[in-house]
């Protein structure tokens, strides 16, 4: 019985993501069955556009969670990512209470006294009252649990890959004033990078690493298939052959799947019925986001239509 | 099967995948939930649990399948011994009857003897699995260690008792014993290629380092073309570390040195009463590089790898303006740019290449058309070897540059033992120069690029 329970089990992921739309691979689905077994992050890394975030994104409405996201940049730091003090609630409530202050340090006899009692009445404003949790507090405080995304962390700053290491691992956050915070559930986390720059050891080693690229054609084809219903099987073949044509050659940024799936949707808008070279050079700048690549491309147009039809005939 | 799994994670470092005690504990927490009854899932298991990049993802995968493909040679091999001696076939259906008529001379034999004569491949298979792990096989890392590896498995399987025996065979039953003789060849055969496809295993990083090594080490300018590709390899592999080293930010908080107006501004909205502090801010300025190589005789080389490590920099230097000159000098910083490291250089070498070298003429066409290039922020570099063929050095050109500049580098792949001889005007130069260094080996080349960069942090 244990013999069969994984590969049912990664199956059953693949289906619930297919469900929300997500076509994953048998690589994905694994990750993201490993990551709820062994409660470990999963860091997806790949060019833009091929799915990371989606990913995260499906996993919460499969298992109908929250998912809360963390967009990371240069110079993001604690006070944005944890936690902060409300600095103007804790202004205005030791001016409200004032009168109050003098009235509890009025009845201490000496100076030593006085000070004992405003040390109790200092830690009612480090409370949690007095926090305001940013996304990575919130993912911990959720009772059932949640999708922690934390996306593009190659652009945040290395100091902060250190910041996440004690929530990667534990699943938990300490907070000077107030002790440690742990998880009430685990949540999902999962992190995503454009390999803008290497991450740190330590970050990759507390993560299921998952590396997602271009999808093969097969693959693709039910992808489109998902999110562009109203396409025609003929075009949905030669489109996505074209696409694949087109990635073999040397541009500056390479279509990925969301360029795919935007390029169907206009040829969908546009009742294309099968890909015609005026057509395909009219609708070139969806796919290709450089002047230098649409110019690399141009010339190559009338091979490859003829080729991905081709392949549409006979596969 | 622990046992297994930890001799792939050897294997696995032996490829090159760096694995830490901690991510082998989650590959086995991750192997314990997934089992081991498919394939192709355990083989992406692995890949998300222990490979951290892309390249290690593709090492570990072939490491994957090299490993998990290792049971059916070793009870192949066996087949292909037997192959060798064509009459195996026939031999096998004599030994029914011959183990039935001298079954009490087999009982003498011993257990090795016996097992090749039985010729069960499993048993077999299994009994190297033993003594290769007796012999602690996987600790193998260099091609000659391979005669060594094969003699302790055979002596851990117990080939002297063997050949004993063989001895008293060819006397009393010859027959039988070129029948163990042409079996224990087989077995030799079958050890080897265990021991061969261990080394493949286990051995590649060490004999990769092994040749890198080597490689950083060798002078530049006389290295074979055979391995030119490895170097430009190398010389990228320098380039990547560097760029890890020095692309961090470029900004620096000075704590101490309170921004007050920025301070103010951000606490606008509690009246101004400084919660929230902003510190100055200091900026580092990008390396900016001007270097002028040498590209005639046996200098050349050196300065392809230099201007190919130079400009795989982006990320560290801001601005790099190369120029080559042998007889004169232009700026080749756009061929660069534009063309593959090979065709750059073929390019190079046809426009000026090949020329005696002027050292005088080279730095007055420098001054005349390109001095403006030459800014306090930047790091003037000069690479050759100052052989100048005695005509005039014009050193006072190299002062002037050497005050324009914030330093001035001189490397010359000739030893200090050189300089001054013959037609070198390395002394009076270098009297100009911020700093004077050897550099002949891919490892000299690193450092020398190391410390200018350092210069900026």
């Amino acid at each position: 019985m244990a013999e069969h329970r994984p590969s049912a089990s990664i199956e059953a992921v693949e289906s619930g993501l297919a469900a929300q739309g997500y076509i994953a691979s048998r690589q994905i689905a694994t990750a993201v069955y490993l990551a709820q077994q062994i409660e470990k992050p999963i860091l997806v890394e790949g060019p833009a556009g091929v799915g990371k975030t989606e990913l995260a994104k499906a996993i919460a409405a499969w298992r109908g969670l929250k998912m809360i996201r963390l967009q990371c940049y240069e110079g993001l730091d604690e006070a944005k990512a944890l936690y902060e003090w409300k600095y103007a609630k804790q202004l205005l409530y030791t001016q409200i209470l004032k009168d109050k202050l003098g009235e509890v340090l009025g009845g201490a006899a000496t100076l030593h006294a006085a000070l004992d009692q405003l040390h109790d009445f200092g830690d009612v404003f480090f409370s949690k009252e007095f926090v305001e949790p940013r996304p990575l507090l919130q993912a911990l405080e959720q009772p059932a649990g949640c999708v922690l995304l934390i996306d593009e962390i190659d652009k945040s700053d290395a100091e902060f890959e250190s910041l996440l290491l004690e929530i990667l691992s534990d699943f938990q956050v300490t907070i000077p004033e107030l002790g440690t915070v742990v998880a009430v559930a685990p949540p999902t986390v999962i992190l995503t990078s454009n390999s803008e720059r290497d991450l740190g050891d330590a970050l990759k080693r507390r993560c299921l690493h998952l590396h997602i690229g271009f999808p093969e054609q097969k693959l693709e084809e039910r992808i489109v298939e998902s999110r562009v219903p109203g396409i025609s099987q003929t075009l949905r073949k030669q489109m996505v052959g074209f696409i694949h044509e087109i990635r073999t050659l040397d541009l500056k940024k390479l279509p990925s799947v969301s360029e795919t799936i935007d390029w169907a949707r206009v040829l969908v808008l546009l009742q294309a019925t099968e890909l015609g070279h005026e057509m395909v050079k009219d609708t070139l700048n969806v796919l290709l986001k450089y002047e230098a690549d649409i110019e690399a491309a141009q010339p190559q147009v009338g091979t490859f239509i003829a080729k991905a039809s081709r392949q549409g005939v006979f596969g | 099967m622990r046992e297994n799994l930890h001799r792939f994670f050897r294997a696995a470092r032996g490829a090159g995948v760096r694995l830490s005690p901690a991510e082998s504990i989650d590959a086995m927490r991750a192997v314990a939930k997934v089992g081991f009854s498919d394939r192709a899932i355990l083989r992406d298991t692995f890949l998300l649990t222990l490979a951290k990049t892309q390249d290690e993802k593709k090492a570990l995968g072939d490491c994957f399948d090299l490993f998990f493909d290792q049971p059916e040679p070793s009870q192949a091999a066996p087949d292909d011994g037997d192959a060798d001696d064509s009459e195996s076939g026939t031999e096998t259906t004599e030994s029914g009857s011959d183990s039935a008529g001298g079954g009490d001379e087999a009982q003498d034999l011993g257990p090795l003897a016996q097992m090749l004569l039985s010729q069960d491949r499993n048993e077999m298979a299994a009994a190297i699995a033993n003594a290769s792990s007796a012999a602690s096989l996987s600790d193998i890392r260099y091609f000659t260690q391979r005669g060594i590896f094969s003699g302790r498995i055979l002596d851990a399987m117990g080939i002297q008792r063997l050949r004993d025996d063989l001895d008293d065979l060819t006397a009393t039953n010859p027959a039988l014993a070129e029948r163990l003789t042409a079996a224990l060849d087989g077995l030799r055969d079958t050890v080897r290629d265990t021991v061969s496809q261990a080394l493949m295993l286990y051995g590649r990083e060490e004999a990769e380092n092994l040749r890198n090594e080597i490689l950083r080490n060798a002078p530049l300018s006389r290295i074979e073309p055979r391995q030119v590709e490895q170097m430009r390899q190398l010389i990228r592999q320098i380039a990547r570390r560097l760029r890890e080293r020095y692309s961090k930010p470029r900004k620096r908080q000075r704590r101490g040195h309170l921004d007050v107006r920025r301070t103010l501004r951000r606490n606008a909205a509690w009246g101004s009463v400084p919660f929230l502090t902003a510190w100055k801010r200091k900026h580092r300025d990008k390396p900016k590089i001007v270097a002028l190589c040498d590209v005639s005789g046996s200098v050349a080389r050196v300065s392809d790898f230099f201007l190919l490590l130079i400009h795989s920099l982006h990320e560290v230097v801001s601005d790099v303006r190369s120029f080559a000159f042998s007889g004169h000098l232009i700026e080749v910083s756009d061929i660069l740019e534009a063309k593959s490291p090979e065709e750059a250089m073929a390019e190079i070498m046809a426009k000026v290449g090949f020329g005696s070298s002027d050292y005088g003429g080279s730095l007055a066409d420098f001054e005349k058309q390109w001095m403006s290039a030459v800014t306090p922020q930047t790091t003037v570099i000069v690479l050759g070897d100052a052989r100048s063929n005695n005509l005039d050095p014009r050193a006072d050109i190299l002062r002037r540059i050497g005050e324009r500049s914030k330093r001035l580098v001189w490397l010359n792949p000739e030893g200090r033992m050189a300089w001054g001889w013959g037609d070198s005007e390395m002394p009076r130069y270098s009297t100009f120069c911020t700093v004077v260094r050897q550099c002949a080996t891919a490892q000299q080349l690193e450092r020398a690029v190391s410390d200018i960069v350092a210069t900026y942090q």
